[in-house]
């Protein structure tokens, strides 16, 4: 977090409501999202209880496992949630496309949090590996199911992709609340925070949030109330029925757990449509349509991949594969870094606190200065600017210099003058920085009209130049040194893997 | 003749059964070590938990029965037939050249007696183990030094020793998949651990040679139930929890700041549930008399934490230790806004101010609004 974020978190706890920290969105959202919502059974690793998915505010899909302990039924409820996702994500793929081509558009997952991101991530790998012939056979869903949970969770890590989010993680990137960031973590809250109900503060709102009887966790874990005082009595209201061999009665006992079940994901599922409809309200910034354009090449890739062969996804990356991945990871992050910032005012307000960027008005223009020491002479201006922002980029640095319309230009610091109080005081500035420009002019020797700012255009540079960084040379995953434990050994699917336990 | 220290935390503690520390509420001490509200409650073993109910602000954490039940469930797996499994376990991992180990299971050993008495046996134990001979001790009573006050634990632990060396062992219910856990989990199990290794090391006489620094974590692998064992080195968790509990203020000291009849005593009904009849305002009073050091952190580790977020409504600290850290350490929210709002800062904060200002002028720049 920066500065401006504190300053807004501390207007916020004054003020009583979220402050945006944006003024553009940095998500991409989808007109059709699913929304995905998982419990699991305290004290287990990744033993789904239940789950409320769909793709429609009005039509929830509330999946169950009344004995959560049993293998079988674990795998009827993946089964019933392929059911719901697979579909909803074949209806993204149903043209006709070639190889060099990417679907129209793409699915989008929204969990609640961040756990919710850890348990698709699990799940994905719990049923990835599964075989559905031979002795563990699961529903033919089921592995496919665990293939695409996988890729979700994978591009999940990938810099302004947003084929899957968290909703408390997509919220914090563009409010800031008058609580702590450890308490942005509870939904209801945080919705409080940023919408609450008429008549009441944020903060009166969110207080009242933290009750988990009117708001459970949004999950994947339970309350340890409702665990203790609530679904342990379904549970074994449930296995009594089942033991008694009475159908009716266990009929009405499996309705009894559902019910309970759908009572603490009734309001996260309202939350999470809230949290969409909040987002739409902001406009989405412009580089995330390239953004979703490659998320939507990385969709169609999988799609690909599952026709051409459908192997799982590796356990764990091999180096070669992983040190791609990382330096792609970074690489982009940078990227969308530097593409933010020229976006987003308020992104860019945070470098010039930092003082990589400085904004202000041009005080003086040597429009017509040049450079003649090359083969030819080119246009070379001086452009001054009266900065208020403390500047702490040094003479002969490379900058990019924004122009009102949006166009960037390259430029040299040539002089930093630390300004006097005086200047501050009559709002002109307290430095001046002399850039010179060697881009965004033409080819002449006089600069093409408009190719240089004139005296009193606002104007903002920064060391952010966003400049092509080539990838570095990886070696082939045959080739892998043996400092890194040589040439990775092929996946072969084997019996242990497809029978892994899980339960 | 009673210790005085021990008659001003009984009488602090007042009716309720003294709740024992554990290698959890240490290393919730250890992360806020200026809390002299924590310090002291626990000090004097008052239930944080009921008071925290009793005053309105019941603690937002417990623990699931299905959680419980299957942690207890792996234990016994792993600790069945004299701990048969686990002794295997450790045999590959440590690679021990010993078919055989001894079981030697304090629970049943110790009985009730005073506390004192119960270390003073395990130490006897303990140090006149057979060095050639490899033995699995369970449920150690062990003692740490905290605020100038020796509290007992009785962790849920296994050290191992075998040729004079020790090693702790921890069993955890939490999975291991594909060789990774969930760090907050294992975070804190190593900051357990590394409480018992100083502990243990207290006990043998401060020799660290005789504890390793590498602690034996076993927990279930991947989405079964069968065990593995994970080595962790905890020699910067060590470096953490001795310099935290050095800087806990001294007991003795810091009773001295309050008058003799303070109690957090809930005046128990009498009867099997005892519920409390104290007036809840007049506990909330003695409560505060205390002062507390409040970080959302708190929100996960102290069952008091609602009622001391209420206190630090409109502190920098409240809303996280990075805004705290942002402002300069400033205490409150409104000062820091003044501060904003150009109002002339102390001679120590004026670069904080000037930081203050450049943000307050960035919003009205960009958003057009004044604060």
């Amino acid at each position: 977090m920066t500065m401006l974020t504190s300053l807004a978190r501390a207007l916020a706890a004054e003020r009583g409501r979220a402050e945006l920290i944006r003024t553009v969105r940095h998500v991409h959202l989808s007109p059709r999202p699913l929304v995905f919502i998982p419990l699991e059974l305290a004290g287990e690793a990744n033993g789904p209880l239940a789950a409320l998915v769909g793709d429609d505010p009005e039509k929830p899909h509330l999946l169950t496992i009344s004995e959560p302990r049993n293998r079988t039924q674990r795998f009827a409820w993946a089964a019933d949630l392929a059911a719901i996702v697979l579909p909803y994500i074949d209806s993204f793929a149903d043209a006709d496309i070639g190889e060099d081509e990417a679907y129209q558009d793409a699915p989008q997952l929204l969990v609640p949090n961040p756990g919710g991101l850890g348990f698709t991530r699990l799940l994905g790998r719990s049923t990835r590996f599964r075989r559905t012939q031979g002795e563990y056979a699961v529903p033919e869903s089921v592995p496919l199911l665990g293939r695409w949970l996988t890729f979700f969770a994978e591009r999940s890590e990938v810099p302004a992709s947003s084929l899957i989010l968290s909703m408390t993680d997509a919220l914090t990137a563009h409010w800031a609340t008058g609580q702590s960031a450890m308490e942005d973590g509870h939904l209801a809250a945080l919705l409080a925070w940023i919408d609450p109900p008429a008549g009441m503060t944020g903060a009166e709102a969110a207080l009242a949030a933290e009750d988990p009887g009117k708001w459970p966790p949004a999950g994947p874990a339970t309350h340890p109330d409702f665990d203790n005082d609530v679904l342990e009595g379904r549970v074994r209201a449930v296995r009594s029925a089942a033991d008694a061999g009475d159908e009716g009665g266990l009929n009405r006992a499996q309705a009894g757990f559902a019910a309970a079940l759908r009572s603490q994901l009734e309001p996260t599922w309202s939350l999470m449509w809230q949290g969409v409809e909040l987002l739409r309200g902001l406009r989405e910034a412009d580089y995330l349509g390239k953004r979703w354009e490659r998320d939507r090449w990385s969709f169609s890739g999988h799609v690909r991949r599952l026709a051409d062969d459908g192997a799982p996804q590796a356990r764990r990356d091999n180096a070669v594969r992983a040190a791609q991945r990382l330096s792609s990871l970074e690489r982009d992050q940078q990227f969308i870094d530097v593409q933010a910032a020229f976006e987003d005012p308020l992104v860019m307000a945070e470098q010039r606190m930092s003082g990589e960027a400085f904004a202000g008005s041009a005080v003086e223009v040597l429009a017509d200065r040049t450079d003649d020491t090359g083969k030819r002479t080119v246009p070379r201006p001086w452009v001054t600017i009266a900065t208020a922002d403390g500047v702490l980029i040094e003479v002969g640095k490379k900058v990019k210099v924004v122009r009102a319309t949006g166009t960037r230009q390259d430029a040299i610091v040539r002089i930093v003058e630390p300004g006097d109080e005086a200047g501050a005081e009559r709002g002109v500035g307290t430095t001046a920085v002399t850039v010179e420009l060697t881009s965004g002019m033409g080819r002449k020797k006089t600069p093409e009209p408009g190719g240089v700012p004139a005296v009193g255009e606002f104007l903002i540079a920064t060391t952010l130049t966003g400049d092509f960084q080539p990838s570095p040379k990886w070696p082939e995953k045959e080739e892998t040194p043996w400092t890194h434990g040589g040439p990775p050994p092929e996946y072969v699917p084997n019996d242990e893997d497809a029978g892994e336990a899980w339960s | 003749m009673p210790d005085p220290v021990d008659a001003r935390l009984d009488r602090l503690r007042g009716r309720a059964n003294p709740r024992r520390h554990n290698a959890r509420t240490i290393s919730a001490l250890a992360t806020n070590p200026g809390c002299a509200r924590r310090a002291l409650m626990d000090a004097s073993g008052a239930d944080k938990n009921l008071i925290a109910e009793h005053t309105g602000y019941k603690a937002p954490f417990g623990q699931s029965n299905f959680a419980i039940i299957r942690g207890n469930a792996f234990e016994s797996q792993v600790k069945e037939n004299g701990a048969a499994p686990l002794l295997g376990l450790l045999r590959d991992h440590l690679r021990l050249p010993i078919e055989e180990a001894g079981y030697h299971d304090f629970n049943e050993a110790l009985g009730n007696d005073a506390n004192e008495v119960r270390y003073a046996r395990t130490r006897q134990v303990l140090t006149s183990a057979d060095k050639n001979q490899g033995t699995l001790f369970d449920h150690p009573l062990l003692r740490l030094k905290i605020a100038g006050r020796h509290a007992y634990l009785e962790p849920d632990l296994i050290a191992f020793q075998l040729h004079g060396q020790f090693h702790i062992v921890e069993i955890k219910s939490f999975s291991v998949i594909d060789g990774q856990a969930d760090p907050a989990k294992v975070a804190a199990a190593a900051i357990q651990s590394a409480v018992y290794v100083h502990a243990l090391r207290d006990l043998l006489g401060g020799d660290p040679e005789q504890v390793h620094h590498q602690t034996v974590l076993v927990a279930p692998e991947n989405f079964s139930s069968r065990p593995v064992v994970t080595g962790i080195d905890v020699r910067k968790q060590l470096t953490v929890i001795s310099r935290q509990l050095a800087r806990i203020g001294r007991i003795d000291e810091l009773l001295e700041k309050f008058p003799e009849d303070l109690t957090f005593d809930l005046d128990p009904a009498p009867g099997a549930d005892a519920a409390p009849r104290r007036d809840p305002d007049d506990l909330l009073s003695a409560v505060r008399q205390v002062e507390a050091s409040y970080a959302p952190e708190c929100l996960s580790t102290c069952e008091l934490c609602y009622l001391c977020r209420d206190e630090a409504r409109g502190t920098t600290a409240a809303l996280g230790k990075t805004v705290r850290d942002d402002f300069g350490g400033i205490e409150f929210v409104a000062s820091a806004l003044n501060l904003a709002r150009g109002s002339a800062p102390a001679p120590d904060r004026e670069e904080v101010a000037a930081q203050l200002r450049h943000g307050s002028a960035l919003r009205t720049e960009i958003l057009g609004e004044t604060l």
